[in-house]
């Protein structure tokens, strides 16, 4: 006999004992938590305290730095009305972000259907329903695109929407002829894309029809993303992509059904912004692609997907606007703004780091 | 007595690689099927063209008799076939209840369910704390814990009570204990014990021998693409079994 076979003979008993039943010296005692232990399960568990704290507590520090001026129910409305767009973008590009996605090209494709809800009813004298139809389809169809793309050709959302991003922006040259439409045309000729510009007040405090529909959006996401198999399924193609699919998630459809409904609120988010600025501008929201994606990580979503909440994307949105009211109010330049707001992003994405690290 | 799943003369290459050379299957009812091969023997391919992951060349799966094809696992599936995979294919950052209900998820009766597509949460959560009890799991405190916060051997026991509450032919499982502690294979050990005692027969790919041999009624000896032969634990050693799989010993003729 070689050595080979005896090896053979040997190795088995190895694994014999290695597998028997009275072998229990594996069992651990619990680690008994200590506080940070227990402050980043709960963190883990609630993922959306930490936006929530955030922007109690910035809250709290401005109405003591800055005093009644930044308390009051105008200033504390203002935020919100300020918000809106950036919060729209935010739903959108938190539906994207979920699914281990990233979209750049948000603020391009919103702009590109304010443009189209605009040229077709102010300067082509359409009926203002069938121009705010075809702004809602165009957003729907750039979001369809970018999902095309994405699940078609197997290219990463970052180079995708990149590309998209300048792609749709040319269009709005293109379609606007970089012409701005006034205003005051829109309001002779189509005054209904002013609708969500209009406002109810409350006990000084103003709110724009635009804030509701805002706030309607979230609530609408929040129930679909958390009570409906699709929602979950977002999450779960964001997790783990070859995890949901072999669990029976139809994973390219679904991305392709995510982009599409995220265009779908951008055009919604069209409809707001003409409200909101009053005139259609084909260079307004040059920023807002990377606003959203700020609103969303401070709110606490992972830019690895499957991880956040909807509702956190909202709570961004507000810490930013609370943050940029609060520092001008306090008489603080812009520019320590925008230095506030970098440090915020980064101690986000350090905090959802270190949560995550709860797995390992 | 007819195989409850059986696989004919399968083939399968890749390029000029012959993964699968003519290999033959049977698994009857009531029982454990273990199969060994060593590293490229194409056990896996084996495995993965019976649940739907591989396309074969040629050859044919019957289940229950009756010749099926699977284009993908969602179909094998839908046979009553259910896989558990050695990477468990579960969400993280979900829920049990919704890892378990994954991909075929309850919605609510009425209105609520029909036309706003709504979830039936609690029904899901008591279905799942049903199935997991039933297999002696209820360990596992919180059916709204998030698997990431399991262990492995916990999560494993996830795994295994979804593919148990929807298998109704037949469960496959891939290396079901390859990651897992002493203690915890312990407890798979014992599922598979608790499945196969429910009526569900089970075939189990494993590289562990002990663990073949525990738990498995006949023994599928994988090589070189195809079935070597079909030993009975009892009636031979793991020595016999390695012996046979690396070719240093000729199989029992039979």
């Amino acid at each position: 006999m070689s050595d080979i076979s005896k090896d053979l003979q040997d190795q088995p008993k190895f694994q014999d004992e290695i597998g028997s039943k009275d072998q229990d010296h594996h069992t651990f005692e619990l680690e008994k938590p200590n506080t940070l232990k227990k402050i980043q399960n709960f963190l883990h568990g609630n993922p959306t305290m930490v936006p929530v704290i955030i922007l109690f507590v910035s809250v709290a520090v401005f109405g003591l730095v800055a005093g009644g001026k930044f308390f009051s129910a105008f200033n504390l409305s203002l935020i919100i009305q300020q918000v809106t767009i950036v919060g729209i973008l935010a739903a959108a590009q938190t539906l994207i972000i979920l699914t281990a996605g990233i979209d750049l090209s948000v603020a391009a494709i919103m702009v590109l259907a304010s443009v189209f809800m605009g040229k077709l009813s102010v300067q082509m004298g359409l009926p203002t329903s069938f121009a705010i139809m075809v702004g809602m389809a165009s957003g729907a169809i750039c979001g369809y695109i970018n999902g095309w793309l994405v699940t078609k050709f197997r290219l990463p959302p970052f180079i995708v929407t990149l590309g998209t991003w300048n792609v749709f922006f040319a269009l709005v040259i293109f379609f606007s002829g970089s012409q701005s439409i006034r205003s005051r045309d829109i309001e002779a000729n189509a005054p209904l894309l002013h609708f969500f510009g209009k406002s109810v007040k409350v006990y000084g405090a103003q709110f724009t029809y635009g804030s509701f529909l805002m706030i309607l959006i979230f609530i609408v996401l929040w129930f679909v993303l958390n009570k409906t198999a699709w929602g979950r399924h977002v999450y779960a193609v964001g997790d783990d992509k070859d995890a949901a699919e072999l669990s029976g998630i139809r994973t390219d459809r679904m991305l392709l059904s995510v982009y599409t409904v995220a265009g779908l609120i951008l055009a919604l988010g069209a409809w707001v912004s003409i409200g909101r600025v009053g005139s259609v501008s084909p260079t307004s929201f040059y920023e807002g692609n990377l606003d959203s994606i700020t609103a969303v990580v401070i709110g606490g979503t992972s830019l690895f997907g499957g991880r956040g909440s909807i509702v956190g994307a909202l709570f961004g949105a507000l810490i930013v606007g609370v943050f940029s009211s609060g520092l001008s109010i306090a008489g603080l330049d812009v520019l320590w703004q925008r230095f506030a707001l970098g440090c915020l992003i980064i101690m986000a994405v350090g905090l959802d780091q270190w949560i995550r690290r709860i797995s390992n | 007595m007819q195989p409850v799943l059986q696989a004919k003369a399968i083939n399968k290459r890749y390029g000029k690689v012959v993964a699968l050379d003519n290999a033959d299957l049977e698994l009857y009812k009531d029982e454990v099927l273990g199969v060994i091969g060593d590293n490229g023997a194409g056990k896996s391919t084996l495995i993965k063209a019976l649940c739907g992951a591989v396309q074969p060349d040629s050859g044919e799966i019957l289940l229950d008799g009756n010749k099926v094809t699977f284009g993908s696992p969602i179909e094998a599936r839908k046979t009553g076939i259910e896989t558990v995979y050695q990477n468990l294919a579960l969400s993280p950052a979900l829920t049990i209840a919704d890892n378990m209900f994954l991909g075929r998820e309850i919605h609510k009766k009425g209105f609520m369910g029909k036309f706003l597509r709504f979830l039936d949460q609690s029904g899901m959560q008591e279905l799942a704390r049903t199935k997991l009890s039933e297999l002696g799991l209820l360990t596992i405190q919180n059916i709204n814990q998030q698997v990431e916060t399991l262990s492995g051997g916990q999560r494993q026991g996830v795994a295994v009570a979804r593919a148990a509450a929807f298998g109704t032919k037949v469960i496959i499982m891939d290396e079901p204990t390859a990651a897992l502690g002493v203690k915890e294979s312990r407890r798979v050990l014992e599922l598979i014990g608790e499945v196969k005692s429910r009526g569900i027969p089970i075939i189990l790919i494993s590289h562990n021998m002990p663990h073949v041999f525990e738990v498995s009624d006949r023994i599928h000896i994988h090589r070189l693409g195809k079935r070597l032969c079909v030993i009975n634990p009892k009636d031979n050693s793991m020595s016999d079994a390695v012996a046979y799989m690396t070719g240093a010993k000729e199989p029992p003729s039979s």
